[in-house]
């Protein structure tokens, strides 16, 4: 170690300190010396932001989720298979849980839940975009595609829910994937486990219908 | 602490996976401990009045030394986390809606993010304290007989902080996306990814006015906690074996990350440990050397060979999936670690550290997430922690069922772990106060083996779980929480004995400095033999088999034991109580000592095990008198 940051550094803590109270160090990279700071600039540091983008990840996700579980709510009168069924119950708990845990984030933080940009759907699922063939967004589907499944009954019914859950889901996983890809994003720890623990969890129920599907 | 739990405490989305039918096929092992677990009900913790620092307190068989406040630039009352409440919720739902229709301003966002400032797990070496925080460590001076005195702070965020030492280096896990390599958090623009850092942080703390950090070791997953593994015989090699629960990060981010199950993905940095190896004379070369398949299937090689994930019942608690250890604890004694690896809780050999392999899994349908692991001094039994709703939420209610977020007590029988029974904090809490099992150490009193263990806002509770399948409370400390109405995280991260003190890190309130009293469960000569026990650096994870010097006060803990458990005839009790107190007073009868060696040497059949043990550690340490040593 070069004796010059020591010798710079015990002349500020000289000075800062008065001898009373002990100094606070930010430490910089590896290798780099560290340096004073006040009491007032360790609380600065501990600070962390979000971005527009994830707020609108956060929004968007919430479109995107309430659609699963409107899937779900058809489930209920036309499907075959007591699995597809059983699955299809729990996808809409955890999706339904899920959304509850958006919407706290976004009211903690004093911020709207619905998106603000007209491509998201202002208001949710019930306003319709204009393009029937056209979803809302990545995996979605779209409102053509929605009224086929309702109108289906039986085994029909049971493999277009899987066929659509297993886009919607990879459409989530896009969602992450470019959240993750903006600058500055997710930095928000809880923003950042919750995005995670999609890409996993959804990631395993795709397997598990792909399972299924195969198997009808 | 786990916020994603938090996140999805539903648990739904992994109950997906396996119904109950398929759950039960994948764990024939799975079947709940069955010794009994002590019933939860009101006592003087279970109404304290709230308060952030003037909280009511209650305290049974110990003594609050010392309450330090946090270090200045640790702490904010804004910074205090608190989950919104449905009133809170619905106010601002009404408050976006006002935004949105032009009729109001948004306010401005929110400047923490949850635990910004918690204080977390604890370390010491020479006398010094090391308090971890999430936003960077503390250290303190404890060496006297006064109050802690702050020595320095060293601000680097990124969460959680487990720290540990070795030496005059400091290691500290980072799991955050939050965290930079040069410990700032804002600085950064565009090129975000270059200057991430989710791993292991060294610093050398030789010089106490200019800490630095010396080397920084990047992994998949980041770190959630760490365990320092010295090597067996080359002193100039220290592993440390990173358990990280976060998500996989990029490969392009950094080489060789890979997500996925292990079907789609054999390279995933999923179902594995990190095992970095650290050369003491270089230590900014430390790096990875493996990343074992601890948890594969034995006879498949399958690599998620453990939990699935999933109920193991229709009542059943949902447990995790088994591909991470959330923490290990190592005794490198023995040559075995315990690992609370999410799903289940496992044993591995660690006589070849760089290689551990898998000997023992526990799985239970009561246990929804191991956390942690702590071996009795003997190393035939592990204490295990099950974090249920991960730290962040009130788990200790009357109505919570009794085994879920307890410790489950486990012996080691021909190399097996085999549960035995759960302890859950007695006293009922409230609401408002996030409870749940977590880190503590062991309490070196020979002859018991006595946990100390903080439950967050359940304060700090001392089990005596000598018997595996009777465990009993003998001593706590508890405050109210912080607000009565609203929940608000904090309470006792973690609490451990170093050199002869209990030191409890407090999430919002700093920390606590805690002593043993005497009392029914404990008497003054345990206490004494405990306080005397002397360790130059304690890292709780890495255990080390206590030593009691031979002293009048060891044989009389011992003789208060049996007094206790009725464990010892009463005429050759007051012998051997006459002649520790001759050794008490510097006139010790040898030939006596000899002669009570071999009495208490007949052990009578039917001695429970404790006991035996207990008759057969004295006689020795009368024999050794005998001899004159």
């Amino acid at each position: 170690m070069s004796p010059t940051p020591a010798l710079l550094l015990a002349i500020v803590l000289g000075v800062s300190a008065g001898g009373q109270t002990p100094p606070i160090f930010h430490p910089g990279a590896p290798g780099a010396a560290p340096r004073v700071i006040s009491a007032a600039e360790a609380v600065e540091l501990s600070r962390t932001g979000f971005v527009a983008a994830d707020v609108r990840f956060m929004q968007h996700m919430i479109v995107h989720h309430a659609q699963a579980v409107e899937m779900v709510t058809l489930l209920e009168t036309r499907a075959a298979s007591p699995t597809v069924r059983l699955l299809g119950e729990r996808i809409a708990q955890s999706q339904a849980a899920e959304m509850a845990l958006m919407e706290e984030w976004l009211l903690a933080r004093s911020l709207p839940v619905a998106a603000a940009d007209p491509h998201a759907g202002h208001h949710g699922i019930n306003h319709a975009p204009a393009d029937p063939d056209t979803p809302l967004m990545p995996g979605m589907l779209s409102p053509s595609q929605m009224t086929a499944l309702a109108a289906s009954s039986g085994p029909a019914f049971d493999r277009l829910f899987l066929e659509g859950m297993i886009r919607h889901h990879q459409g989530a996983l896009d969602m992450v994937e470019a959240l993750l890809a903006g600058p500055d994003t997710a930095e928000d720890p809880m923003l950042s486990d919750f995005a995670s623990s999609i890409t996993a969890d959804q990631s395993a129920e795709i397997l598990r219908m792909q399972t299924i599907l195969s198997g009808l | 602490m786990n916020i994603r739990s938090l996140l999805l405490s539903s648990a739904a989305a992994a109950s997906v996976l396996f119904g109950a039918a398929a759950a039960q096929a994948q764990s024939p092992s799975g079947q709940a401990a069955a010794g009994q677990t002590p019933p939860v009900g009101a006592d003087a913790r279970s109404t304290l009045s709230p308060g952030l620092h003037d909280a009511g307190q209650a305290i049974s068989n110990l003594t609050l030394e010392h309450s330090v406040r946090p270090a200045p630039g640790f702490f904010d009352p804004e910074a205090i986390f608190a989950p919104p409440t449905r009133e809170e919720a619905e106010a601002a739902r009404a408050r976006a809606a006002a935004v949105e229709a032009g009729t109001a301003e948004p306010p401005p966002p929110r400047r923490y993010s949850p635990l910004a400032m918690a204080n977390s797990d604890m370390a010491m070496t020479n006398g010094r304290l090391f308090v971890g925080n999430f936003n960077g460590f503390n250290a303190y001076d404890v060496s006297g007989e006064g109050a802690p005195e702050l020595l320095l702070s060293v601000v680097c965020p990124g969460g959680q902080g487990d720290l540990s030492v070795h030496g005059n280096l400091l290691f500290m896990s980072v799991e955050q996306n939050r965290a930079r390599l040069d410990c700032g958090v804002r600085d950064a623009e565009g090129e975000v990814n270059a200057e991430r850092f989710r791993g292991i942080r060294i610093f050398d703390i030789s010089d106490l006015s200019a800490p630095r950090q010396i080397a920084a070791v990047q992994t998949c997953r980041g770190s959630h906690t760490h365990t320092l593994v010295p090597h067996p015989t080359d002193a100039n090699v220290l592993y440390v074996y990173n358990s990280a629960t976060s998500s996989v990060r990029k490969s392009d981010e950094l080489a060789g990350c890979r997500d996925g199950e292990p079907g789609e993905n054999p390279e995933t940095a999923l179902y594995s440990i990190d095992v970095i190896k650290v050369p003491l004379n270089a230590p900014a070369q430390a790096a990875i050397v493996n990343r074992p398949r601890i948890f594969a299937d034995r006879e498949t090689g399958e690599i998620a060979g453990l939990w699935k994930g999933g109920r193991f019942g229709v009542a059943s608690q949902s447990s995790a999936v088994t591909n991470h250890c959330h923490d290990i604890t190592v005794y490198p004694e023995i040559g075995l670690a315990a690992g609370a690896c999410s799903g289940n809780g496992i044993l591995l050999d660690i006589s070849d550290p760089e290689n551990p392999a898998r000997i023992s899994e526990l799985f239970d349908p009561d246990m929804a997430y191991w956390h942690s692991a702590t071996f009795n001094t003997t190393g035939d039994k592990v204490l295990f922690t099950d974090e249920w709703g991960g730290g962040t939420s009130a788990r200790c209610r009357a109505e919570d069922p009794h085994s879920w977020g307890a410790d489950l007590i486990a012996a080691i029988e021909n190399g097996r772990l085999v549960g035995k029974s759960f302890f859950k904090l007695p006293a009922a809490q409230t609401a408002s106060e996030n409870c749940v099992a977590h880190n503590g150490n062991l309490i070196p009193v020979p002859g018991r083996d006595l946990m100390l263990q903080a439950w967050y806002q359940g304060g700090v509770s001392i089990v005596d779980f000598t018997d595996p399948a009777r465990p009993m409370e003998i001593a706590y400390f508890d405050r109210g929480p912080i607000d009565a109405e609203r929940l608000m995280v904090g309470g006792h991260w973690s609490a451990y004995w170093f050199n002869g003190r209990i030191y409890a890190s407090e999430i919002a309130r700093g920390f606590d400095v805690l002593s043993l009293e005497p009392s029914e469960h404990l008497s003054a000569a345990e206490i004494a033999v405990a306080e005397r026990v002397m360790q130059g650096t304690i890292n709780p994870q890495t255990q080390s088999r206590p030593v009691w010097e031979d002293h009048p006060d060891v044989a009389a803990a011992y003789l208060d034991q049996l007094a206790r458990s009725n464990g010892i005839e009463t005429g050759l009790a007051q012998r051997a109580r006459t002649a520790v107190q001759q050794w008490r007073d510097g006139r010790p009868n040898r030939a006596r000592a000899t002669e009570l060696s071999q009495a208490l040497a007949v052990v009578p059949e039917k001695t429970p095990p404790a006991d035996a043990a207990r008759l057969k550690a004295l006689s020795e340490l009368f024999a050794r008198l005998g001899r004159g040593r």
